[in-house]
C-alpha cells in the first residue's frame, strides 16, 4: 500500500517539500538544543514547562478525539462514519507520534528516556502516561492499517481486529484522563489541582479534535477528491457543538469556585490568566482571545442553518480549534507555574529556537498524516 | 513484605498491577507502596528521621555564610540570570516563604526579616510520588530525599510537583560557573535537576550539614526528629513552630521558629 504516498501531482510534491523545509529548520534548532542544553528556550527555574508540553497536552487530546468517530461507527454501526473513521485513526497515530515528540525534546536527558520502562515506578502519572500513550499508538496502527488493507483487496476485514477497535475505545479515554492526572495531583498548584481537569481535557479534545477531523475532510476532499460524506460532516459538527458546551460550562465551574469561594490561591491561576495579577498579565490578550473566538465559534455552530453551510462551519471550527489550543496549549500549561511556590510572578516567552523545534514537530506530524491518507484515498477512490 | 515476595512480585510484573490498585485506592496503601517511601507514616518510624530547626529570630540580616558553605561545598554554578538560576538554600522574605501564613497586620519586625528556604526533605514527598524513574527517592533508613543524577532525564516533574520551589534544574553546563571547585562533592552535568541533599555525604562522616556548621548565630539545629531526646525534639517542645505550607499534607522535616 505504501507506494501509493509517492504518487501525486507538482502540488502535493511541492507541500511536501515545504513541510521537509520546516522539519529541516527544527532538527537544526534541536541539534542546538541537544548541544547547549534547554537553556535555549524561555523555560526557567520558575516556568520550568513551556510550549513542549502545553503542544503534548493539546494533541493527547486530538489523539483521543478518534473515539468520537470510532465509537459511532463500530459500537452503534453508524454507518454514515464509514468513509470518516479511516481519517480520524491515522489523526490518532499522528497525533500520539507527536506527543511522543514533544515529551522527547523536552527532556534534558533523553538519552536516557529508556529509564522509565528499565525502572517502571507505578507512583509516577508520567511512567502510565508513556505506557497508555505507546499502546495507545500500536491499537490505532493496528487497526486502522488492518481495515484499510482488506478494502484494498476488497474483502472483510478479520475477525480478530474487532476486539482491537474495541479496546481502543475505552482506552482513548484513558490517555487523556491520565494525561490529566500528570498535573491534577500536584499539591500546591492550584490552577490544576481540581477534579474537573480530566473532564475538561476530555470535553476540549472532543471539540478540538472533531473540528480538525472537519477541517481535514474538506482539504482532502478538495485536493484528492475523497468525500467523506454531507452527513458525516453534520453529524460531527454536532458531537462539536455539544462538547464545546461542555467544555465552556467546565470552565464556568472553576470560575464559580474559585471566585465565589474567594480563596486567594484558588483565584491567583485564574486572575493571571484572565485578568492579570499585581499588575502582570503576559496572557491575558491570549485569554480573552480564546474566550471571544471560542464563543462565538459556539454561536455559530448553535445556529442550524450556519453549521450546515460549509464556509461557516470552517470558519467555526477553526474557531473552536485556535480557542482551544490557546486555551490548552498556552494558558493551562503556563497558568499552572504563575505565581510560583514563593508567589512569585515569572514571565515566559518562548524562542525562536523553541518555536522551530515546536514548528518541526508540527511538521512531521502533517507530513506524517499527509502520507497515510494519500494512501488511504487512493485505496478509498480505486474503484 | 520480605525481600522474596518483593523481588518476585517485581519480577511477574504483578507490582505494576499492584501499582494500579494503589493509584485506584482497591488495595489498601500499605504494602506495595513501601517498597517505595517505607517511612510516609508516622508509626513506621524505626529508622532516624533527619530534620532542622531555623529559630529565625537570631538569623542576622545581610549574612549568607550558611548560603555560601553549602553552595561552596556541593559545587552550586553561580549563574547571574534568574532562568538558569540553581540555589539549594537561600533567602526569601516572609510572604514568599509562607504564602498560606501571611494574614493580615504581621508585625513589621517579622515582615522585614528574611528566611531560609531550601528543600524539606517531606516526609511524604510530592517529588518522589511524581518522579518516572526513581532518580528522586526517599532513603528509608533516615528520611532524606536524596537524587541520583545519573537516572534523572531531566522531565522536570519533580520541580512541579514540589511545592516549595526546592528544586533546580540544569538548564546549561553547570561547570563552567562554579566558583571555586570543591572535592567533597562531585559535579553535576547539563540535563538533571538537583537540590539540597541535607548533606548527606557529611552526615555519612559524622559531620554536621555545612549550613549548620557556617552559622556563626546557632540558628540552625539539626537531629533526629524520631528521637524524642535529640536538640531538635526538645526545640520543638520549647517552641512555638511552623512548617511551610502543612496544609499539603507534605510533612516537611524543617521547622521553624518565628
Ligand atoms: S521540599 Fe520539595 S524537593 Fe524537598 S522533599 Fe519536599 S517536595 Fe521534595
Ligand atoms: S527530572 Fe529527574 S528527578 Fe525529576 S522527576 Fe524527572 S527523572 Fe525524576
Amino acid at each position: 500500500m505504501i507506494e501509493k504516498a509517492f504518487n501525486g501531482d507538482r502540488n502535493y510534491w511541492g507541500w511536501i517539500v515545504f513541510l521537509l523545509v520546516i522539519i529541516s529548520a527544527g532538527i537544526y534548532s534541536y541539534i542546538n538544543q541537544l548541544t547547549t542544553g534547554l537553556t535555549l528556550t524561555g523555560m526557567g527555574r520558575d516556568v520550568s514547562w513551556g510550549v513542549y508540553i502545553a503542544q503534548f497536552t493539546f494533541l493527547v487530546g486530538v489523539a483521543a478525539s478518534a473515539v468520537m468517530v470510532v465509537l459511532p461507527y463500530y459500537l452503534h454501526d453508524y454507518k454514515a462514519f464509514g468513509k470518516i473513521v479511516i481519517i480520524g485513526e491515522f489523526l490518532a497515530v499522528t497525533a500520539t507520534i507527536m506527543c511522543l515528540l514533544f515529551i522527547l525534546v523536552d527532556l534534558g536527558r533523553p538519552d536516557r528516556i529508556l529509564n522509565v520502562m528499565l525502572y517502571p515506578t507505578p507512583n509516577s502519572m508520567l511512567f502510565w502516561d508513556a505506557t497508555v500513550l505507546t499502546g495507545y499508538l500500536l491499537l490505532n496502527i493496528v487497526s486502522g492499517w488492518t481495515v484499510l488493507g482488506a478494502e484494498r483487496k476488497g474483502v472483510q476485514p478479520p475477525k480478530w481486529v474487532k476486539p482491537v477497535i474495541y479496546l481502543s475505545i475505552p482506552w482513548a479515554v484513558s490517555i487523556h484522563t491520565v494525561t490529566a492526572f500528570l498535573y491534577a495531583g500536584l499539591p500546591g498548584r492550584h490552577l490544576w489541582l481540581t477534579a474537573v481537569l480530566a473532564p475538561r481535557f476530555l470535553a476540549s479534545a472532543f471539540a478540538a479534535g472533531p473540528a480538525i477531523l472537519i477541517l481535514v475532510s474538506f482539504i482532502l476532499k478538495k485536493t484528492t477528491g475523497f468525500d467523506a460524506g454531507k452527513q458525516a460532516i453534520n453529524k460531527l459538527a454536532v458531537i462539536v457543538t455539544y462538547a464545546a458546551i461542555i467544555n465552556f460550562f467546565l470552565l464556568g465551574m472553576e470560575f464559580f469556585t474559585a471566585f465565589y469561594s474567594n480563596i486567594p490561591s484558588h483565584m491567583h491561576g485564574l486572575q493571571y490568566l484572565f485578568f492579570g495579577l499585581h499588575g502582570k498579565g503576559q496572557l491575558v490578550p491570549w485569554m480573552r482571545v480564546s474566550m471571544i473566538v471560542g464563543l462565538g465559534s459556539l454561536v455559530v455552530l448553535l445556529i442550524p442553518k450556519l453549521r450546515t453551510s460549509s464556509k461557516w462551519l470552517i470558519m467555526a471550527c477553526i474557531g473552536i480549534v485556535v480557542s482551544i489550543w490557546i486555551d490548552k496549549g498556552v494558558g493551562l500549561i503556563i497558568g499552572g507555574f504563575v505565581p510560583s511556590p514563593l508567589e512569585e510572578i515569572v514571565g515566559y516567552m518562548p524562542t525562536l529556537g523553541e518555536v522551530s523545534i515546536t514548528f518541526g514537530i508540527w511538521a512531521i506530524g502533517i507530513l506524517l498524516l499527509t502520507l497515510l491518507l494519500k494512501i488511504a484515498a487512493a485505496v478509498k477512490t480505486q474503484d | 513484605m520480605n525481600e522474596n515476595r518483593r523481588e518476585f512480585i517485581k519480577k511477574t510484573g504483578l507490582g505494576v498491577l499492584a501499582g494500579l490498585g494503589v493509584a485506584s485506592g482497591i488495595f489498601p496503601k500499605s504494602s506495595f507502596e513501601s517498597a517505595v517511601a517505607s517511612t510516609t507514616h508516622e508509626d513506621s518510624a524505626s529508622g532516624r528521621r533527619w530534620g532542622m530547626v531555623i529559630d529565625t529570630r537570631k538569623c542576622k540580616d545581610g549574612c549568607t555564610k550558611c548560603i555560601d558553605a553549602c553552595h561552596e561545598v556541593h559545587n552550586v554554578p553561580d549563574f547571574d540570570n534568574i532562568k538558569d538560576e540553581i540555589k539549594w538554600i537561600w533567602k526569601s522574605p516572609y510572604g514568599n516563604v509562607f504564602p498560606g501564613e501571611s494574614a493580615q497586620f504581621v508585625s513589621e519586625e517579622t515582615r522585614e526579616r528574611s528566611y531560609l528556604a531550601l528543600c524539606n526533605h517531606c516526609d511524604n514527598p510530592p517529588c518522589v510520588r511524581a518522579c518516572p524513574t526513581k532518580a528522586t527517592f526517599k532513603r528509608d533508613w533516615d528520611g532524606i530525599v536524596a537524587m541520583d543524577y545519573h537516572r534523572c532525564i531531566g522531565c522536570r516533574f519533580c520541580m512541579a510537583a514540589c511545592p516549595y520551589g526546592a528544586r533546580s534544574f540544569n538548564w546549561r553546563d553547570p561547570r563552567p560557573a562554579i566558583p571555586k571547585r570543591s572535592q567533597a562533592y562531585p559535579t553535576r552535568e547539563r540535563g538533571v535537576v538537583e537540590k539540597c541533599n541535607f548533606c548527606s555525604e557529611r552526615l555519612a562522616q559524622g559531620l554536621q550539614p555545612a549550613c549548620v556548621a557556617a552559622c556563626p548565630e546557632g540558628v540552625l539545629t539539626f537531629g533526629d526528629l524520631n528521637d524524642p531526646e535529640s536538640e531538635v525534639r526538645l526545640l520543638l517542645e520549647k517552641n512555638h513552630t511552623l512548617q511551610r505550607r502543612a496544609e499539603l499534607g507534605t510533612r516537611p522535616s524543617v521547622f521553624y521558629i518565628i
